[in-house]
């Protein structure tokens, strides 16, 4: 049987190009093929998913080079969860942006679209430092197309500070690659893993070095304190789809820290096992505190929610910081939620804008939108899993992380950041909430003018994505069994540095 | 040679460092391509600076100079190449939308201002 590992690679890159060619056919068939192309990448990955219940690790071994000559693609239980992430928010995202026809403001969002999967996909799989370099570059090109999609100069001005910021992380990237290979001569990361554990100490400073130079390009990626200031303008003056589709961008960083640094920097190490966690801890409750500050202070919807992306992603560089077993698996539990949530966070946003008329998503009393009660439950709802309320998923994710917190040396600045943020959060929505729902004026002034009507369909993708919250905790037994199994996986990190440097080319 | 090599990654470095701080779009864009080059000149210079080596292996020669790092210098010159011309698209393209070519634009709140602004300019 031939093996499904590199199909969720090779779907998304083909089906660019058909879709660029199936333009001239008009957007109807565009929509239509990737509709069933992401519906196909859902089905892919959970097949592999469910592969990856064994804890084999599937390896692919790219022109049937071996490894740590050949590029590989790796994947474990943590890939082929991130897959599945990433084509559940892709289809939420797609099915706005069509029924909302927001695909038709610029020439070549179905393209683009197929592009930044397979470029976010092959972050995910590679199990090489260059080649995860080349994949960032892909998925960041299709983002910087993605990000402009439509007009207006408030997101020129944005997406200007985005290409920007993540050009110089690329040539720190690049930077700190060339100073790993040229002290341990070798990309692969299972390999780098293997060479820094036999590292003699002269060189220990430039490898640690390297490593927190990594550190900041994917802290760019992930948005973390203090490279996290051209989040909220970028994600808040994009189009909601692609918005919601970049849910998953700031969790690349995140996973790339976990493979990365948590495999290049185990416990066989030395002096160098694990000496950056202090950095992630110390600057992920750094940007809880500013991103809770940062939902309060909004004056938008949608400034509101990127704060919330940055929030999540705060608790989740929390989660790492711990450096446990159950943390690692909270963390993994939080990344599911927090993900899928963002996501619908962003299309209500602008359902909710749409609604508003001129007004949009700014907070400003104005006359009742259309369908408020509808609009409004749904948005208590969404509010309620995100800011981590019981009885949804938020709840139990940060529940984790503080329990897993308990065995941890600062346990009471976690506890006490953790606490006070999520206050914040419940309030700060709870404001905006009331404002837009109940603070409603029975006059209409000239100044504002009425939205449009609810557009039921596309509220489709809102209330599926929503639908997590409840799926995760309806399931969470077996969901956290499998995120324990995620964590364990990556703990022992010799199985992967193992099983990728042993797989064999297939021979004719 | 390494002190050659070493003085002109210093040097792009330094000047590539200064310009992205600058305030304007241009200089910027200079910057950024001068961090380009440098990171080019050091990757090529980890695969060690070796003189009158086979570029492959070679069973007379004593050495080989390391391919690598030539295969890693191609990749980024093209990224950095493609990215760079989308750059001076995207800087043109707000120079005109937002009126100025300042980095961080006119700080208005709203896109019917910035329409505003630009109508009394003209």
């Amino acid at each position: 049987m031939m093996s499904l590992t590199a199909v969720p690679l090779l779907i998304p890159l083909v089906m660019s190009f058909i879709l660029l060619l199936a333009r001239m056919q008009g957007i109807q068939l565009q929509r239509v093929l990737n509709l069933i192309v992401v519906t196909l990448l859902i089905i892919v990955s959970s097949v592999l998913v469910n592969n990856s219940l064994t804890g084999e690790y599937q390896i692919y071994l790219l022109g049937n080079w071996q490894a740590p000559f050949g590029i590989v693609l790796v994947l474990d239980q943590l890939s082929a969860m991130m897959l599945l992430i990433t084509s559940i928010l892709a289809l939420g995202a797609l099915w706005y942006a069509i029924k909302t026809k927001i695909d038709e403001n610029g020439s070549h969002f179905h393209v683009l679209f197929q592009l930044q999967l397979f470029g976010l996909n092959g972050a995910f799989m590679t199990g090489d430092l260059f080649n995860l370099f080349v994949f960032f570059e892909v998925l960041l090109l299709a983002s910087y197309g993605l990000i402009l999609h439509g007009s207006g100069a408030q997101r020129t001005k944005a997406s200007l500070h985005y290409v920007i910021i993540n050009l110089i992380g690329s040539t720190l990237f690049l930077f700190a690659v060339g100073a790993l290979y040229g002290i341990l001569g070798t990309l692969n990361i299972a390999d780098l893993a293997n060479k820094i554990a036999i590292l003699p100490v002269e060189n220990q400073a430039v490898v640690a070095a390297a490593g927190l130079l990594l550190l900041v390009v994917f802290g760019i990626k992930a948005a973390m304190f203090p490279l996290y200031l051209w989040l909220p303008a970028a994600y808040a003056n994009t189009s909601a789809p692609v918005a919601a589709l970049f849910a998953i961008m700031t969790k690349v960083g995140i996973y790339s820290i976990i493979r990365v640094h948590g495999t290049l920097f185990n416990e066989d190490a030395g002096e160098l096992a694990f000496y950056y966690l202090p950095w992630i801890l110390a600057l992920g409750l750094i940007t809880l505190v500013l991103a809770s500050l940062g939902v309060m202070a909004a004056r938008g919807l949608r400034e509101q929610v990127a704060y919330l992306v940055l929030a999540s992603v705060a608790t989740l560089l929390i989660g790492i910081g711990l450096n446990s077993p159950a943390a690692l698996s909270a963390t993994f539990y939080y990344l599911i939620h927090s993900t899928l949530i963002a996501g619908a966070m962003f299309l209500l946003a602008d359902i909710i804008a749409r609604g508003r008329g001129s007004l949009e998503d700014k907070f400003i009393s104005a006359p009742s939108m259309p369908s408020a009660i509808l609009v409004g439950s749904i948005f208590i709802f969404a509010a309620i899993a995100m800011t981590g309320m019981p009885p949804f998923s938020g709840f139990l994710g940060k529940l984790l992380i503080l329990s897993a917190a308990l065995d941890h040396a600062w346990f009471g600045v976690v506890f006490a950041v953790i606490l006070i943020s999520s206050l914040l959060l419940i309030i700060a929505m709870a404001r905006s909430g009331s404002l837009l729902f109940y603070n409603t004026q029975t006059v209409t002034t000239e100044t504002t003018q009425t939205g449009k009507p609810l557009n039921k369909s596309a509220l489709m993708s809102v209330v599926g994505l929503l639908s997590a919250a409840v799926i995760l905790v309806v399931f969470a037994n077996p969901i956290t069994d499998y995120t324990q199994q995620i964590a364990q996986q990556q703990f022992n990190s010799s199985n992967y540095i193992q099983a990728v440097l042993s797989a064999t080319a297939i021979t004719e | 040679m390494e002190w050659l090599i070493a003085i002109t990654i210093g040097t792009l470095t330094t000047a590539g460092v200064y310009l992205t701080l600058r305030a304007r779009t241009f200089p910027v864009v200079v910057g950024l391509t001068l961090l380009a080059y440098a990171v080019n000149v050091f990757l090529f210079a980890m695969g060690r600076l070796t003189i009158g080596q086979p570029g492959v292996i070679d069973a007379e020669a004593l050495g080989y100079a390391d391919p690598l790092p030539q295969a890693l210098v191609l990749t980024a010159i093209v990224i950095a190449f493609a990215i760079t011309a989308f750059l001076i698209v995207l800087a043109l393209k707000s120079s005109g939308e937002l009126g100025n070519d300042h980095v961080d634009g006119l700080t208005v709140d709203s896109d019917e201002e910035v329409t505003r602004l630009k109508g009394t300019n003209s």
